[in-house]
């Protein structure tokens, strides 16, 4: 420890001891326990006690306070725990005398047992009780602590606190109790220790045979906490001794799946779960047979967790995965029998065919239904994008499942038996079960289906982009849905353009988007823009699709939206018009409500919002734009390159959001790539394009960077409130040093009046005058500045967080006695 | 309303009309419109010779399929509109209106349109609620007061919305996307609609949205004969307007942003297409005007002007009228017709939560609504779902409601009540017996103090039927209580009865005084001494009893 924090720490132990003293909040303590433990995990324990005799008194006062603070208290216990977690460090603490204090004795039991807090007032206190399971936590790491548990009684007091009132204690005594298990059966009990438990140690036994009680016990509270523990040490402890457990514990949780209802059903999915990732799960002990009975016992919401659980698993015997899959598949299976117009298997693999019990859950009530649907969705389609999926994938009936729920929830299917009317009234219009069902339907893009069922899909997605009834959420994901869809649909062979299905698609599906960049509803706009960014940034070269973009008007409609009235449109707008001009597909509008642009570029305009927009997002989305369009080599911008990075990095250089600054820093480092001749510089495995003209010398890229006044952006940004700008301003600078100094660059200037006028006005701005312009630079100075000043140093400053300073455990202690010197201050003025 | 001259005018109606102020107001301005556009027209001559049935069987269709049309009439004049208002009294939101004693009757407001009320009738102990167009939806007027529906015996819900799929908001959005892309391509906007209601709710939608979809320098007209009053009467009903709007007159702002649209000149009204608007109108526009049946009114003209061109767009907001069967006559058709009926009035969905809220012991409502929709038979959810289930009517049908009245209310005169002296029978039940004249008038029941014994009169004069006093006979006292059988046993023995034996039966006690060869029959609710012709025994033993008892 160093000697500062030694000198400060009896005063602190002192403030913490006397009543009269407000104490620190719980953050302080916290720290203080942190500090602690990684002064305790560098070096000896005991040592520390030895040379700062006062935290052990502060053990003992607050031990023999009459009316201790719960905070104090708690914090002494987990302090004790620390320091006891090394041997000798615990066995000193046994036997301690105390320096001043007139009581002796032997501190631990005192803490931790009978005699200690835990039958005091301050037990009532949830900190209190947390704390004393905390610093038996820290503590149990020796052999030492086992017998010191079993002389003191603990074990009897966490399994009370399993069942306490306070969610955090109940939680820790249930972990505390498995760590106290594996601390037992660590050591001369590991290895396969015999079921019956004769050879288990004392510890474990009792802690086991608890479990055991608790399994048997009729109140499902306890049965649960039985099972957390189980869970966390299944999840835990990787030991062999776990596989003896199993088979001494496997019939008692057998026996739960004949109770009706079975109890505790969620934490016995997540034990078998725990079980079945653990080695256990690889050693054949009866473990299917169980997951195999416990599916089948199961009501079908509860029995989801556990079959997608089960598909997850890398070993497991191929019927109970067939079955697990059946599980998932069976509400599903029961959409499509009901939506069914001609009986018929409905083409899931056996044991997904509807049975009645899910039937049953269908019709009993409403939340039920829905449930159990947006359940089944979520599951399915999760494990589509697992490796380990089920093998055949049931495509084509999954995709006619989302599409019957897709219709039952447009009302535009039509049922003919009773579970399908009943379905039909549960679902029509239910925004939840949509939402689940357009999600899946979008992740069954991946795979293929017949073309019949395909049309249907994209009839019915363009049913729910056609009907005003779709809720903007609805709406959103319909859209991303139908993107994925597309993107997913084939090609036409002969050439690579679009099939024509998806042509014809298309020429559906652009009037609809055209009206909804007309809806009065903003997410509505928002959402039908987005998709037609990701669509033209997929498919801008397609001759089909050009086509019928610019026939569509949908193009024009895009560019009165650059002037919405709500900030996320006009941002979206803005990278939509930038795609769109990327692939030339961007016309200005020249309507004849809007003379006024009729003549500007689109250039002009998004430079417009840059410098004008009262919202942040819009002017971020034009310098990603910008950016983009800078890499792409558009043709507004190669038209005069310098001219345009000039305009943005003049517009980005007055922004007030800190990111359109830092996206200006990113383009200003685009710009110097290409300037030096090395795109794509920073991606190593990148082809090397043949270059069109040989790189610029340094001397001329330095000037180009001066005329359009990068330093100055540069060097501004490098003094920004905002340390990302910061940062990236320094890694820009020092990426042009490191370009400039092996080149030999242009000489030194020396103390040539430019280097000293711009080097005084960077010291103001330093000091916070950012007014003063830097005005016309050489490029000389320009270097000659960058090599004076410690950009690497300047880096190493702006790594480290802002309260690098503040974080030091001297600071700590000291804040914590200034807040009591401040307030006996305060005290004194009263008089 | 629409109907109301036909029922005060020509049947003999004598009676007064209930309704509040705007639905008078608003009400006198749709029949103005609709007189005004069918006057405008005159026709020399009517022909009437086609319902005869045999002749209107060989017409072509739609006439031949026409119902009941020897029931059709001429439309009303404006006198007799006046004279119809003229019958009406006003009355307001929970006012209480007593009709003959008989009922209470209060309008509520019904969240629909300005002024419009469902009502309630209640008697002492019933009470029925007549749910007529109602919305839960936020449109400009006061949100439907559901909290008084509540504790209803029988409710009756009608004015359901006629378009139970289409959901007004999405129906709100398909209206301004196809105005906007219409004007955006050069074409016009007809929109025929009623000249109150849903329009005010469209302005303001509008309003929002012109900006924001570059509509800005486009203009809106709106054309009726009752254009002006319709606007200007909207913004001055302040105390029926939603909460919001309510405040904005305190600012005071008017409570409609159709009056700053008016004020920038984006929005003009006319009231016929003679006149200024010739000369104000400017293409590609947006027109509302009527009528919605596209049969009459200057919509019309409107019809005949833009129908030819494809890039004009006819928008039908009304959900009145089929718009297919509108469109009819003016096929074929070159215009684009869309079809966004804007119905804010009660759903299936809305109409399941509002009966959970208000939970009356019966519904009763149009066979329509226990049945989905014909055209869509698997939409279950199309129709009401209650529990008991909804008791249906048809057209015309009298219908029995499923409540008896078992109680009336009346009254007692001060003076009588003063003369009651009440016993208690039980703990907080006291019991007086009260002998008065029962007078009703009115259906008001009052006890009035019974009147004096009558005079001897000399018997010259012969007494009028009406005169008539009823008999007041001096009625015994009333008995209550029970007989504990043990004590009135030993009460026997005390009177010098012996050789007394007791004898259970199903229903109480049978006491045989075996020498007097009598019997007591002592049950719940009576008491029988039977004794062989010995009036003296009888009455001492009557006497015996009563001790037991109660008198009052």
């Amino acid at each position: 420890m160093d000697p500062e924090c030694s000198r400060l720490l009896p005063a602190l132990c002192a403030v913490l001891v006397d009543p009269r003293q407000p104490v620190a909040d719980d953050t302080c303590l916290e720290k203080l326990l942190d500090w602690f433990k990684t002064v305790t995990e560098a070096g000896p324990s005991l040592l520390l006690l030895q040379e700062n005799p006062c935290l052990v008194e502060l053990l003992f006062r607050v031990l023999k306070a009459h009316d201790p603070r719960p905070r104090v208290l708690s914090f002494s216990l987990r302090l004790a725990g620390l320091f006891a977690a090394q041997e000798d460090c615990f066995q000193y603490l046994q036997v301690t005398p105390s320096s001043s204090v007139s009581q002796q004795g032997e501190l631990l039991p005192m803490l931790f047992g009978e005699s200690g807090p835990l039958g005091g007032a301050a037990w009532t206190a949830p900190t209190v009780r947390s704390g004393w399971l905390q610093g038996l936590r820290s503590l149990a790491q020796h052999p030492g602590a086992l017998r010191f548990l079993a002389d003191c009684g603990a074990v009897d007091t966490i399994f009370s606190l399993q069942g306490d009132s306070s969610l955090f204690v109940a939680s820790a005594a249930g972990q505390l109790l498995v760590h106290i298990l594996a601390l037992a059966m660590r050591g001369p009990a590991e290895g396969h220790p015999s079921p019956q438990g004769c050879d288990w140690p004392a510890c474990a036994q009792k802690i086991v045979c608890h479990v055991e009680d608790s399994l048997r016990s009729t109140a499902t509270l306890q049965v649960t906490q039985a099972l957390n523990v189980l869970t966390t040490t299944f999840g835990h402890c990787h030991s062999p001794w776990t596989q003896g457990l199993w088979v001494r514990l496997s019939p008692l949780v057998a026996c739960l799946l004949e109770k009706d209802p079975i109890p505790a059903s969620h934490s016995l999915v997540d034990l078998l779960l725990s079980v079945a990732r653990s080695p256990v799960g690889s050693s054949d002990c009866g473990l299917w047979e169980t997951l195999a009975q416990t599916l089948s016992h199961l009501s079908p919401t509860q029995a989801g967790p556990l079959a997608l659980g089960i598909l997850k698993l890398q070993d497991c015997p191929q019927a109970l995965k067939t079955q697990a899959f059946g599980v998932l598949l069976q509400p599903l299976a029961c959409v499509l029998k009901a939506a069914a117009q001609a009986p018929g298997p409905p083409g899931f693999p056996e044991g997904a065919t509807g049975d009645s019990i899910t039937v049953d859950t269908f019709l009993s009530s409403k939340s039920a239904c829905v449930g159990l649907l947006c359940q089944a969705l979520a599951h399915l389609e999760l494990l589509q994008l697992l490796p380990q999926r089920p093998s055949p994938w049931p495509q084509a009936p999954l995709l006619r499942a989302a599409v019957a729920i897709l219709r039952f929830c447009h009302g535009s299917a039509a049922p003919t038996s009773d579970v399908g009317g009943h379905l039909c009234a549960v679902l029509a219009g239910c925004v939840r079960v949509q939402r689940a069902a357009l999600d899946f339907l979008g992740t069954l893009s991946q795979g293929t289906g017949p073309q019949e069922l395909v049309t249907q899909v994209f009839a019915v997605l363009l049913e729910y982009l056609t009907s005003p009834d779709s809720s903007p959420m609805v709406l959103k994901k319909a859209f991303q849905a139908t993107l994925r869809w597309l993107l997913g649909s084939p090609k036409a062979p002969s050439c690579c353009d679009l099939d024509p299905h998806t042509q014809l698609f298309l020429g559906e599906l652009l009037p609809v988007l055209r009206k909804r960049l007309c809806s009065p509803c903003w997410e509505a706009r928002d959402s039908g823009l987005e998709f037609l960014t990701q669509v033209t940034r997929h498919w801008g070269g397609q001759a089909a699709f050009r086509h019928a973009l610019l026939a569509s008007e949908v193009p024009e409609l895009t560019g009165q939206l650059l002037r919405d009235p709500e900030s996320y449109v006009r941002a979206s707008a803005v990278t939509a018009t930038g795609q769109l001009s990327s692939w030339g597909l961007y016309a200005t509008p020249t309507g004849p409500e809007h003379p006024e642009v009729q003549q500007e570029s689109l250039f002009t305009e998004l430079l417009h919002i840059l410098s004008t927009d009262s919202e942040g997002f819009p002017r971020r989305a034009v310098m990603h734009v910008f950016t983009q369009w800078l890499k792409d080599g558009h043709a507004d911008v190669a038209e005069d390159l310098e001219q345009f990075v000039a305009r943005v990095l003049q517009a980005a250089s007055q922004d007030l959001d800190w990111e359109v600054r830092a996206q200006g820093l990113e383009l200003a480092l685009v710009f110097l790539e290409q300037l030096l001749g090395q795109p794509g510089s920073r991606c190593p495995y990148a082809v090397a394009l043949p270059e069109a003209a040989p790189p610029a010398t340094l001397a001329q890229v330095l000037q180009a960077l001066c005329r359009v006044q990068l330093f100055e952006f540069a060097l501004r940004a490098l003094f920004d409130c905002d340390r990302p700008v910061a940062q990236k301003s320094c890694d820009l600078l020092l990426f042009l040093k490191a370009k400039a100094t092996p080149c030999g660059g242009p000489q030194e200037a020396g103390a040539s009046p430019d280097v000293v006028s711009v080097e005084a006005a960077l010291q103001r701005w330093q000091a916070g005058e950012q007014g003063q312009p830097l005005g016309e630079l050489e490029p000389e100075a320009v270097m000659a500045v960058l090599r004076s000043m410690d950009l690497e140093g300047l880096r190493g400053m702006l790594a480290k967080s802002s309260d690098h300073m503040e974080k030091s455990p001297q600071s700590l202690l000291q804040d914590m006695l200034a807040t009591v010197g401040v307030l006996g201050e305060n005290e004194a003025d009263c008089y | 309303m629409m109907a109301l001259p036909y029922i005060t005018e020509h049947t003999g109606f004598t009676g007064t009309v209930y309704a509040t102020e705007p639905t008078v107001q608003i009400g006198r301005l749709l029949m103005e419109e609709l007189v005004n556009f069918i006057e405008r027209v005159p026709k020399a001559q009517s022909a009437s010779l086609w319902k005869n049935k045999d002749t209107q069987r060989l017409l072509p269709s739609p006439l031949k399929d026409a119902v009941e049309v020897s029931t059709w009439r001429r439309c009303y004049t404006m006198q007799e509109v006046n004279s119809a208002l003229s019958k009406i009294q006003l009355v307001g939101y929970s006012q209480k209106i007593e009709l003959f004693g008989a009922v209470q009757v209060t309008p509520l407001s019904s969240g629909y349109a300005l002024g419009s009320s469902n009502w309630i009738i209640q008697s002492h102990y019933e009470k029925v609620s007549y749910v007529s167009g109602s919305s839960l939806l936020t449109t400009h007027p006061q949100p439907m007061d559901q909290a008084s529906l509540k504790n209803s015996d029988v409710l009756i819900l009608t004015g359901l919305t006629q378009i139970p799929t289409a959901n007004p908001d999405g129906m709100v959005g398909e209206f301004c996307s196809n105005l906007a892309l219409t004007v955006r391509n050069g074409g016009n906007v007809l929109v025929p609609c009623y000249p109150s209601g849903v329009i005010y709710d469209l302005l303001e939608c509008l309003y929002q949205y012109i900006d924001s979809a570059g509509l800005s320098s486009i203009p809106f007209y709106f054309i009726s004969p009752v254009a002006n009053s319709s606007l200007e009467f909207s913004q001055i009903f302040a105390e029926w307007l939603c909460h919001n709007k309510q405040t904005k007159v305190y600012l005071p702002e008017p409570p409609f942003p159709h009056a700053e649209l008016i004020q920038t000149n984006k929005l003009k009204h006319y009231p016929s297409i003679h006149g200024d608007f010739s000369n104000d109108f400017r293409q590609p526009c947006v027109v509302f005007t009527g009528h919605p049946s596209l049969r009459f009114g200057d919509v019309v003209h409107f019809m005949e002007l833009w129908g030819k061109s494809s890039l004009n767009t006819v928008i039908f907001t009304e959900p009145d009228f089929s718009y297919l069967e509108a469109l009819a006559p003016y096929q074929p058709l070159a215009m684009k017709c869309i079809y966004c009926p804007i119905d804010t009035r009660l759903n299936f969905i809305q109409v399941s939560k509002l009966l959970k809220e208000v939970q009356p012991l019966h519904v009763v409502c149009p066979e329509q609504y226990t049945q989905p929709p014909p055209a869509q038979s698997h939409r279950v959810d199309l129709m009401i779902d209650c529990q008991p289930p909804a008791m249906s009517y048809r057209r015309a049908e009298v219908l029995a409601l499923p409540f008896r009245r078992r109680y009336e209310k009346i009254e007692i005169m001060p003076e009588l009540a003063d003369s009651l002296v009440p016993m208690e029978i039980k703990p907080g039940i006291s019991l007086a017996t009260v002998s008065a004249v029962l007078h009703t008038k009115d259906n008001k029941h009052v006890l009035q103090p019974p009147p004096r014994p009558a005079q001897p009169t000399g018997g010259k004069k012969r007494k009028r039927p009406s005169d008539d006093i009823p008999d007041c006979k001096v009625l015994k006292p009333l008995l209550s209580g029970s007989i504990p059988v043990e004590q009135f046993v030993q009460t026997l023995e005390k009177h010098g009865f012996s050789d007394i034996k007791v004898e259970d039966t199903a229903k109480g006690h049978i006491v045989l005084l075996q020498e007097a060869e009598t019997l007591i029959q002592i049950e719940e609710d009576s008491t029988h001494i039977i004794c062989d012709n010995d009036e003296v025994l009888r009455v001492r033993l009557r006497d015996l009893v009563l001790k037991f008892l109660q008198k009052f």
